[in-house]
């Protein structure tokens, strides 16, 4: 019993103590954080325009005539969103950082910039499906007193539409946050990448896997709470 | 006051009004009734052009407001709107319901909002309300708490889409006794319902549609006593 608790300890030693190995997962912690929230800083913004002008489009659609420039906006931001959801995350990444970025050191700007357009593309769905599930009959009793259209989405539709659209934007952020363990691919040390690096000086699997892998639970863990606290005061206005 | 002129309104292939013209007078309480499709709640909803024409005109008080250049927020200011399924805003507290238009609009500071709000919902009995949320209402109140968001603005026509219709039968009665005392008190109305016995009591004058005409268009006494239309004859005959 006692070697049994002897070979964990030793083993938590050898690998995260010893050389100061730990430090390699903090760094890659850092950077993983870094990616996940400059990605969402871009992502969220795009996927909110976008969603909003294509949530638009749709209510609109047979009801209203649209400029030229307008349609091919619309067609724009269309191709937009089905060749992000089109292909593979890490395929975009790579091209952004050995296309794109050719001859370029640019890795955590690739990143951040591969991350935030995919993040803004499913934002941008889940934004346009928040917006349309608000009744239209809002937007009627709005205009119908007199505000403008402006008006009436900021403080009538929008409100709502957030509130219905944040379980699935925390879904998407938590993806985001798991999505970025590819990075490895173009030479970032990230988290998961961290694991590479203890395990070939210390040729053990297990340690640095089961630790990464807890690290990303706790930070999701800590995501999904924050993100229930703050769904909990918007909707307070659904008590009976 | 209000004035249309050859108005029609196509839905796609189908046409819903077809070349309807009515005149309404200041202080007028006209009540339209007819089957359901006949285009009356079409007709209502373009007097404040929450459905636009097709063709023809609405003169509101020597505006036309089918024309392009007319700012249509501006005249939608003056005329109150009651849905048939009430459309209060669900994130906002009935106070902030009544208030924010006059707020965003500008013709009341936050506090003047307040103070009108306050003393309208004395009016239809339900201060004890103010700060609660529509989710926490029975029908009835949630439609006169409608009708108050609607007067904060001090219309000078109420329009009014069915509000009964969504109704538990309880509650038709405390609606129609907010409707009354606002046409005791001089208001200029207009009225989509299938309440009859209100049409014989409150009306100035009744029209009859179907099929996208108005067939009848008479004072009460004598649309309900006298009808000329055959078609009218024999909706009476239904109904009553």
């Amino acid at each position: 019993m006692f070697d049994f608790f002897k070979e964990i300890f030793d083993g938590f030693v050898f690998n995260f103590i010893e050389g100061d190995r730990w430090k390699l997962l903090v760094d890659g912690l850092w950077v993983t954080l870094k990616i996940t929230g400059l990605s969402a800083l871009l992502g969220i913004p795009i996927g909110f325009l976008v969603g909003l002008v294509r949530a638009i489009e749709e209510r609109d659609s047979g009801k209203r005539k649209h400029s030229f420039p307008v349609k091919c906006l619309f067609k724009v931001l269309d191709i937009y969103v089905t060749v992000i959801r089109g292909t593979p995350v890490m395929v975009q990444l790579l091209i952004i950082n050995f296309v794109v970025f050719v001859g370029f050191d640019f890795k955590m700007l690739a990143a951040v910039i591969a991350f935030g357009l995919n993040s803004g593309a499913y934002t941008s769905e889940i934004f346009r499906s928040g917006i349309l599930s608000v009744d239209f009959g809002q937007t009627e009793a709005g205009r119908s007193l007199g505000l403008t259209s402006a008006q009436t989405l900021w403080k009538i539709v929008m409100p709502q539409a957030i509130k219905n659209a944040l379980p699935a934007l925390g879904n998407e952020l938590i993806t985001l946050l798991k999505e970025t363990s590819i990075v490895g691919y173009i030479a970032l040390i990230d988290l998961t990448k961290s694991y590479s690096i203890i395990q070939s000086r210390t040729f053990s699997a297990f340690w640095p896997l089961i630790a990464i892998a807890f690290i990303y639970l706790v930070l999701v863990v800590g995501m999904s709470k924050l993100l229930n606290i703050f769904e909990r005061r918007l909707r307070k206005s659904d008590k009976r | 006051m209000i004035s249309v002129k050859n108005l029609s309104k196509n839905f796609g292939d189908l046409q819903v009004l077809k070349n309807v013209s009515l005149d309404i007078q200041k202080g007028e309480k006209v009540i339209i009734v007819g089957p359901s499709g006949s285009g009356k709640s079409t007709l209502l909803r373009c007097l404040n052009l929450l459905e636009i024409p097709t063709s023809g005109n609405i003169i509101f008080d020597n505006t036309d407001i089918t024309d392009k250049k007319c700012d249509i927020n501006r005249i939608r200011r003056r005329m109150g709107m009651v849905f048939q399924n009430f459309n209060l805003f669900p994130h906002m507290t009935v106070l902030e319901n009544i208030s924010l238009a006059p707020v965003m609009t500008k013709r009341l500071s936050k506090e003047e909002a307040d103070k009108k709000a306050k003393s309208l919902l004395e009016r239809v009995g339900l201060s004890d309300k103010a700060n609660a949320y529509p989710s926490q209402l029975s029908g009835g109140q949630k439609q006169r708490i409608a009708i108050v968001r609607a007067l904060a603005m001090d219309p000078d026509v109420m329009l009014f889409d069915e509000p009964t219709s969504a109704l538990d039968p309880e509650m038709v009665g405390e609606v129609l006794e907010v409707m009354r005392e606002l046409a005791e008190n001089n208001m200029t109305m207009v009225v989509v319902t299938h309440e009859m016995a209100f049409a014989r009591e409150a009306a100035t004058r009744v029209l009859f549609m179907d099929e996208g005409h108005i067939l009848e268009d008479a004072p009460p006494e004598e649309f309900f006593q006298n009808p000329k239309n055959p078609r009218v004859k024999e909706f009476l005959s239904k109904i009553l």
